[in-house]
């Protein structure tokens, strides 16, 4: 028999259900492999007691008869920028540590209430601001892959969402929840060689999110398949009156409306994504993507989306304004940590607060954003960034006339080595190249794992659609995802 | 029509004067959070996450709030914009959880208005309005508690505020002040302020600036946070003084944001323009653009009541004298008790009469607002029914009004009990002025003599020995008659 921790979300749930295994044998066994995983450093706390917890209430339902909820017996990895009541949550910032928040997101709630339970809190890049996960407060997460060249090189997970990445890659958890602002979901899932999808803008509730840009902010799942993918996203989605951006719409069904036929969808290749200096694997992984597509009934169409090359600097302007304001309140007034040198007044303990908390990162975006917002720089930046993120949107709507959706590759190179590029922020934001677009434009994308580089190592293609089109980007994805067949996963070496 | 000027050294000086009126919005429950607004609550204990500003809270647009303001900018007859913008105003301060205010810099809720004051020496003004739009207030800081630290209360955190921004239309501390009461008023009748200025509902940032009449506008100073009418008009009153004393002495004003200090009735530097925070505003990604719709704006238009420059015409026009017409119309209860003794049938001159002079008189001896008057309105207008049917004579209405006072009966109760009906009995009255006229028959000899004025005695005589309780004008006839 295979191992539980081998099992997929569907193959956890339908399981259970059938009795084939109890929820508290998966929950045990996948216990065991975070507590023996420490060295990804994936997880910054354990919660077995929650995962144990909603796992016998799953198996004691199924005892009682009861109908099966969605996901019992699922156990699931939470993002540390996910408030959870009573765990600590910290945005994996020195600012917040040791902050427990009374109150539960919107979204993990609505997993618990699917019945899912969690085995942790995980490790992410500092307030979701970074691609390598190098920016947290409590260390990096360390990719469970290695350069097959024989390097012992320890890899960057992707970020910001790095620890969920890592935890599924390397089968400690089926699934985990991401965050998603200007590729954060769909980065790591390619770095890691597993599937993530950014919904549309509204479709997941805020509210319980720490904010990073909440224009731009959302959540998603990330987990090994698409159809678990589909699964997790209907159990996160919907509307939140405490969310004011919330969609108020119906979650559909995804999961049941899965197909790989893509007879009649024109998908759409942006020629602006040929971006220069892409090594030639991705190139060549695009075309393979791009006939798999065709195979499986699309129609291929060139379109042109010619604002692409602005969407990075926009984002890099709109990003760090926001966080600039969002990230005010943690200010040494009322949580979190607070430094008060001797006869510091108020301004003193704001500085001395917030630069003991803050990573070097976030201060980074902070000063920018300041920056773009203060007089003087307003128009110049601001504005113009603002609309530049109108001209992105309105680049898809013209590419809505001639194609159904778009496929791109996920990011311009695979997993680079930690350090590699944490002293150049620049080429750190050019990873977000392909993901910040869609991201400006609030629609779906997400990343399915497609293939390996040279190195082994894996490569992601991402399939963009049009707003509240999820099931047109999640069946694109079952049909890169069939045809690639990627079966690569990660040797154990932690 | 006396213009208020200044005597400098250097000759007249006119004052130049805008208001910022911020004002609370009356809900129960906070702009962006469902937490309670009742104000004198302990600390703390009215404060949800979301106005704690505890990570990952959202705001969420009051429905109500938005109401009242759009509500609020009709009564002005001020353009309501269908589509406004919340924008964050960043600034650090221990009493700001969010470490910005959410309000509308760019696209405010209501745009142009106007309202009408009336002048001390008659005749109205019109004062434009430049906008409203609605916004956050922030928490207050404690530094009385403790020797070394300051306590936050986040209470009035998030409460909606209206800012009510004047055009530079005012011409003297006594306009200013007319606009804060009639702004006051206009709030109160539409219900989207209580206006109380003690409890610091509504409070008002003073622009002041002075000239040569004729010339440019000065350099104005923004006097902070003054919370009554009152104060209002003596810091314009000093700070005009003071400008025009450093004007005349060679220097300049700056441009600078000052505070004013009731004890004292002077204003002082608070922090000048180059030390002036740089609020970084942009719009809140929290939040969507506000939209109205057309049903939400006719529902706003169909719930406002008549407004006090309504109401007082329409009091003009029932024969109501104007100065009755201000009166009645000035605070909202008046008003509002007063339209209620019309319903109840009272004759509209005698009425307003009535109130202006003995239910004021009686009110203002016992301390108490019309509101909490021990005579309803229905009551009222029962005891001016019975002067009008004659059935009280104007000085028995005023015994009957006492015990009403003192009672709270009914006055055709207090009437039939203590017998106080005025009585028209000509065989009675009679009666008695015969029995007067025997028992002063030298007066009745000097009267017919010519001593007109013995009338009012031979009146007097009869209405004592009557009890007070005969009908005046009958006694009258009476007397007239039987004199001779």
């Amino acid at each position: 028999m295979t191992e539980l921790t081998d099992l997929g979300v569907a193959a956890i749930r339908d399981g259970v259900q059938d009795g084939a295994f109890s929820a508290r044998e998966v929950a045990e066994a996948f216990v065991a492999k975070v507590s023996a995983a420490k060295q990804l450093n994936a997880f910054l706390v354990e919660t077995p007691d929650h995962a144990f917890a909603a796992a016998d209430a799953a198996d004691k339902a199924r005892a009682a008869g009861e109908a099966a909820k969605p996901l019992a017996g699922v156990p699931i990895g939470m993002k540390d920028l996910f408030c959870t009541k009573g765990v600590p949550s910290t945005a994996a910032s020195h600012i917040l540590e040791g902050f427990t928040p009374p109150y539960e997101s919107t979204v993990s709630q609505k997993l618990w209430d699917a019945g899912a339970g969690m085995l942790g809190k995980l490790n992410m890049d500092q307030f979701a601001m970074g691609s390598s996960n190098e920016t947290s407060a409590f260390g990096n997460v360390i990719s469970p892959w290695r350069r097959s060249d024989g390097g012992n090189a320890p890899l960057a997970p992707g970020g910001s969402s790095g620890g969920s990445s890592a935890a599924i890659a390397a089968r400690l958890c089926p699934a985990a929840t991401g965050t998603d602002t200007g590729g954060s979901i769909r980065q790591p899932a390619a770095f890691t060689g597993i599937a993530g999808i950014k919904p549309t803008y509204g479709r997941c509730s805020r509210f319980g999110i720490v904010a990073f840009a909440s224009s731009l902010d959302q959540a998603g799942p990330m987990a090994r398949d698409v159809r678990d993918c589909a699964i997790m996203l209907e159990a996160m989605a919907g509307f939140d009156a405490r969310d004011a951006t919330s969609l108020e719409l119906d979650v559909p069904r995804w999961e049941a409306g899965l197909s790989s036929d893509l007879k009649g969808k024109r998908i759409g290749i942006p020629k602006e994504y040929r971006v220069e200096n892409m090594p030639s694997e991705i190139d060549a992984l695009w075309q393979r993507g791009i006939d798999w597509a065709r195979d499986a009934g699309a129609e291929i169409v060139e379109v042109s989306l010619p604002h692409t090359k602005y969407a990075l600097p926009a984002y890099y302007i709109i990003a760090p304004a926001e966080a600039s304001s969002n990230l005010a309140r943690y200010d040494g007034v009322r949580y979190g940590l607070r430094d008060l040198p001797d006869g510091a007044n108020l301004q003193d303990m704001y500085a001395a607060t917030r630069a003991a908390g803050f990573g070097d990162e976030v201060k980074r975006r902070i000063m920018i954003g300041t920056y773009v917002l203060s007089a003087g720089y307003y128009d110049a930046y601001f504005t113009q960034a603002s609309k530049v993120r109108t001209l992105i949107a309105r680049d898809f709507d013209a590419a809505w006339e001639s194609c159904d959706l778009l496929l791109t590759p996920t990011a311009p190179s695979a997993a680079f080595a930690l350090g590699e590029k944490s002293a150049d922020p620049i080429a750190m934001y050019l990873n977000d190249v392909f993901t910040v677009p869609s991201s400006l434009a609030g629609l779906p994308a997400m990343s399915v794992p497609a293939g390996l580089d040279g190195h082994g190592l894996p490569l992601g293609l991402q399939v963009i659609g049009k707003a509240l089109d999820e099931q047109g980007v999640l069946n694109a994805g079952l049909a890169l995802e069939q045809r690639a067949g990627f079966a690569a996963r990660p040797e154990a070496w932690w | 029509m006396v213009d208020y000027r200044i005597q400098g050294a250097t000759g007249e000086w006119e004052v130049v004067i805008g208001l910022e009126v911020h004002a609370q919005v009356t809900s129960n429950a906070k702009l962006f959070s469902g937490a309670s607004t009742a104000f004198g609550a302990e600390p703390n204990t009215q404060v949800s996450l979301v106005d704690a500003a505890m990570p990952g809270m959202l705001p969420v647009p009051n429905r109500e709030c938005i109401r009242q303001a759009v509500r609020t900018g009709m009564a002005i007859d001020a353009a309501i914009n269908k589509w406004s913008r919340f924008d964050r105003k960043n600034y650090f301060y221990a009493d700001l959880p969010q470490g910005y205010q959410i309000s509308q810099l760019y696209h405010p809720l209501v745009g142009e208005g106007s309202l009408d004051i009336e002048l001390d020496e008659g005749g109205t003004k019109t004062i434009g309005v430049e906008r409203i739009h609605v916004e956050q207030d922030a928490g207050k800081l404690m530094h009385d508690q403790h020797p070394t630290r300051s306590y936050v209360d986040l209470n009035r955190s998030g409460v909606a505020l209206m800012e009510i921004v004047s055009r530079p239309d005012m011409r003297s501390p006594a306009e200013a002040g007319a606009y804060v009461r009639k702004l006051r008023s206009i709030l109160r009748y539409v219900g989207s302020c209580d206006g109380n200025m003690e409890e610091g509902s509504m409070r008002a940032d003073v622009n002041v600036s002075v000239r040569k009449p004729g010339a440019p506008f000065g350099t104005r100073t923004e006097t902070k946070n003054v919370n009554s009418v009152r104060f209002v008009m003596q810091a314009i009153e000093h700070e005009a003084n003071r400008q025009v004393d450093v004007l005349e002495a060679g220097g300049t004003i700056v441009q600078e944001t000052r505070l004013y200090d009731p004890d004292s009735g002077t204003t002082r530097s608070m922090r000048s323009k180059e030390d002036a925070h740089d609020y970084r505003y942009f719009p809140d990604p929290d939040l969507l653009p506000l939209e109205l719709d057309d049903a939400f704006l006719d529902e706003c238009r169909a719930s406002l009541p008549e407004l006090p420059d309504a109401k007082r015409a329409r009091y003009e026009g029932l024969g109501i004298t104007p100065y009755n017409a201000g009166v009645l119309t000035a605070e909202v209860e008046t008003a509002r008790w007063f339209d209620a003794l019309l319903e109840a049938g009272a004759k509209p001159v005698q009425a307003s009469n009535w109130v202006a002079s003995e239910l004021f008189g009686a009110l203002n001896r016992l301390g108490k607002g019309i509101e909490e008057s021990p005579v309803s309105p229905s009551q009222a207008a029962e005891l001016l029914g019975l002067v009008a049917d004659d059935t009280l004579s104007g000085s028995l209405a005023k015994q009957v009004f006492e015990i009403m006072l003192e009672t709270g009966d009914d006055p055709a109760k207090i009437v039939e009990e203590r017998g106080l009906k005025q009585t028209s009995d000509t065989g009675a009255i009679e009666k008695v002025i015969a029995e007067v006229m025997a028992a002063n028959e030298d007066k009745v000899a000097d009267y017919r003599g010519g001593k007109d004025k013995l009338f009012g005695f031979f009146v007097g005589q009869t209405m004592k020995a009557m009890a007070g309780k005969a009908n005046p004008q009958v006694v009258n006839e009476l007397l007239k008659k039987a004199l001779g």
